[in-house]
């Protein structure tokens, strides 16, 4: 029995949008914080290789999705004391941390290209098994992180909007001097910030490489990073919104993967390009109206109140 | 003079200041790096003695240090212009992609065209395919729809499977191959080499380039122009400087010579065009003139060192076992260090 197109199309863009929603959730986060973190793609790979690595050796995907947690929040921390501490330019610092995850990833995964491994485990409740429509999807059929996608975004709304964090955090991003003169240290929120867009980023990695592909393979995130620093524009740094932009996103790939599954004649080549030339279009038909929306602070660099 | 005085003016001096500076870098860089070799298991030292047998110490491991640089050199110059106005080009990687593409496709339109004809065909087609590839972003840029960093970033990932359209499709080699790649070019379309090395053509067009950029900078109104926009857009555009078409110029001109250097990949070196045409050098070339700060002969002196670390890459893969990406680290790390002493080689901030 085949699928029909659309429900292919959805269940494809929830499977394959999940990592771009973490990993967009995590910049949304640092970059209110008055950051651009252009490493995110460093950050997405040393979280797949390091989550895969650890499933790898130990047979268990959660303690890799643990690892690769807290890899990426070490990533992002040495992040912030070259951008916070040291306050070096944010754009090449952020390439930095690029080149150190395009290099430290091949390094962990090397051992372990080919490795078959147990990823983080799926399941469908018994109530939704049942329906017809739904068997021949993945529809329903995700893992905890899948689940949790929805939940974690609104989540981190509630933490950007509704808490006096989020509040200091969004002045940082806003107005460092401002937030100092009212007793906040710009520098430590930056870190939490990052501390925290880490986790996300490294969780989003994770999913990759444990659920999505179950494999590692160099530079697998193919850009990932990019699109996810695309959506957090396109979302207007509103996690909420993150949760449109990504089902689009990981609709295009899901079309991509359907059309070449359904025998399509149109070249593989030609439709791998269309994710990243949606994102620009995108960006072409919103970017320009909203940049009003972008933290007014963002990536200048805070030298102290003056 | 009392000495003292003498070894004051000394120290104070830029060279020898930069000179202590980069020598403390690159010593902190690979003390670092040795680190990470060793967690990796490898030995450090065996590690530098062999890159610097492969690459300093014979008289071809130097001309290969030169093939390299050539690249690298092409792509720093692509960054550094368009850099005057405040403009930062990440897409130097897909740019020469788009120059090899754009080359590429010259030579099998006009198989059999004589040399003459074809080396200027090439040069031109190489240019024009990295300028047209970076006319897009900043087009967009230009127009204040799209941010030049993210389109010319994603703009990256395109340019390859553009390639890999046409070497998968109509320039596919017929000959029984191990991995996709185009026909082998006529040899009337290859670049002369030179001194009887490796080392092609390409070069001087690199050193041109780096003369043209130094030139357009220093020596001419319109980069006066570039460097007003550079320093405040809107006191230029009250000038009455036409800045949405600098911005579009300048970003076309570097993509122009990022896609030299892919041509001259592709027409010095492989002879036939291939998707893994650049290990990053476009990447590469970002950090080249971030470290030099734009300045031409720091862009020279950088792009050497780059040669001798991409040459390590090729070192670690080989006789250590180690991924070619590893080299990244080193790289990154050389950049960590630099970010985190402040004041760099005189970058701006």
């Amino acid at each position: 029995m085949t699928t029909p197109l659309l429900l292919g199309l959805l269940a494809g863009a929830i499977l394959s949008g999940t990592s771009l929603l973490y990993a967009t959730l995590g910049e949304t986060i640092v970059e209110r914080s008055g950051i651009v973190n252009l490493g995110l793609e460093g950050l997405l790979l040393v979280g797949a290789s390091v989550g895969f690595s650890v499933t790898a050796i130990s047979g268990n995907p959660w303690l890799g999705l643990v690892a690769a947690a807290a890899a990426g929040a070490l990533v992002n921390l040495a992040l912030g004391w070259l951008v916070v501490t040291r306050k070096a330019n944010q754009l090449a610092s952020g390439l930095a941390m690029m080149f150190f995850g395009f290099g430290a990833s091949a390094l962990i995964g090397a051992p372990h290209v080919g490795a078959v491994i147990r990823g983080l485990p799926k399941w469908r409740p018994a109530w939704l098994a049942d329906l017809s429509w739904v068997q021949a999807t993945t529809l329903f059929k995700y893992d905890l992180l899948t689940w949790l996608a929805v939940p974690v975004a609104g989540f981190v709304w509630w933490l950007l909007f509704r808490t006096r964090w989020g509040l200091g955090l969004r002045a940082v991003g806003e107005n460092p001097n401002a937030a100092f003169a009212s007793g906040r240290d710009p520098g430590v929120f930056q870190y939490q910030a990052l501390c925290l867009g880490g986790v996300l980023g490294g969780i989003a990695g994770a999913h990759l490489s444990l659920s999505l592909t179950g494999t590692w393979a160099e530079y697998m995130t193919a850009g990932r990073g990019f699109i996810a620093i695309a959506l957090v524009i396109f979302s207007k740094w509103d996690p909420v919104r993150v949760i449109v932009g990504t089902l689009l996103f990981g609709g295009a790939e899901a079309l991509e993967l359907q059309l070449q599954a359904r025998g399509s004649l149109i070249s593989p080549f030609l439709l791998e390009m269309f994710p990243y030339l949606l994102t620009i279009a995108v960006l072409l038909a919103w970017g320009g109206s909203r940049r009003l929306a972008a933290p007014a602070s963002l990536g200048r660099t805070f030298y102290g109140s003056s | 003079m009392p000495e003292a005085a003498v070894i004051a003016t000394f120290r104070n001096s830029d060279a020898v200041r930069a000179a202590a500076r980069f020598a403390g870098v690159s010593a902190v860089a690979l003390l670092v790096f040795a680190l990470v070799l060793l967690a990796a298991g490898k030995d450090p030292l065996s590690a530098y003695a062999q890159t610097f047998r492969h690459t300093l110490a014979s008289s071809y491991g130097f001309s290969e240090l030169l093939v390299r640089m050539t690249p690298l050199l092409l792509a720093a110059v692509a960054v550094a212009l368009p850099s005057r106005l405040g403009l930062i080009n990440v897409g130097g990687e897909g740019q020469l992609y788009m120059g090899a593409f754009a080359a590429s496709a010259g030579v099998f339109l006009f198989p059999g065209a004589p040399a003459w004809l074809l080396l200027p065909l090439v040069v031109i087609g190489g240019f024009l395919g990295g300028a047209v590839w970076a006319a897009i972003p900043g087009a967009l840029r230009a127009a204040k729809l799209v941010n030049e960093t993210v389109a010319t970033l994603l703009l990256n990932y395109v340019a390859p499977l553009i390639v890999g359209y046409f070497i998968f499709g109509p320039w596919r080699t017929t000959e029984n191959s191990a991995y996709p790649e185009s026909s082998p070019y006529p040899p009337a379309a290859m670049l002369p080499n030179l001194f009887g090395t490796r080392i092609h053509a390409g070069l001087l067009i690199a050193l041109a380039a780096l003369a043209v950029y130094w030139v357009l900078m220093e020596k001419t109104r319109w980069g006066i122009e570039m460097r007003a926009i550079g320093g405040n857009p809107e006191a230029a555009r009250r000038l009455g400087i036409a800045v949405p078409v600098w911005i579009v110029a300048a970003l076309a001109i570097g993509g122009g010579f990022a896609g030299l250097a892919g041509m001259g990949e592709a027409m010095g070196i492989t002879g036939r065009l291939r998707q893994t045409l650049s290990p990053g050098y476009g990447f590469a070339g970002f950090l080249i003139a971030w470290l030099a700060g734009g300045r031409p002969l720091g862009i020279l002196f950088m792009s050497f060192l780059f040669a001798i670390i991409t040459a390590a890459g090729d070192t670690l893969q080989i006789s250590q076992g180690l991924p070619y990406a590893v080299v990244n680290i080193l790289l990154a790390t050389i950049l960590f260090v630099v970010l985190a002493s402040r004041g760099g080689w005189g970058v701006s901030r």
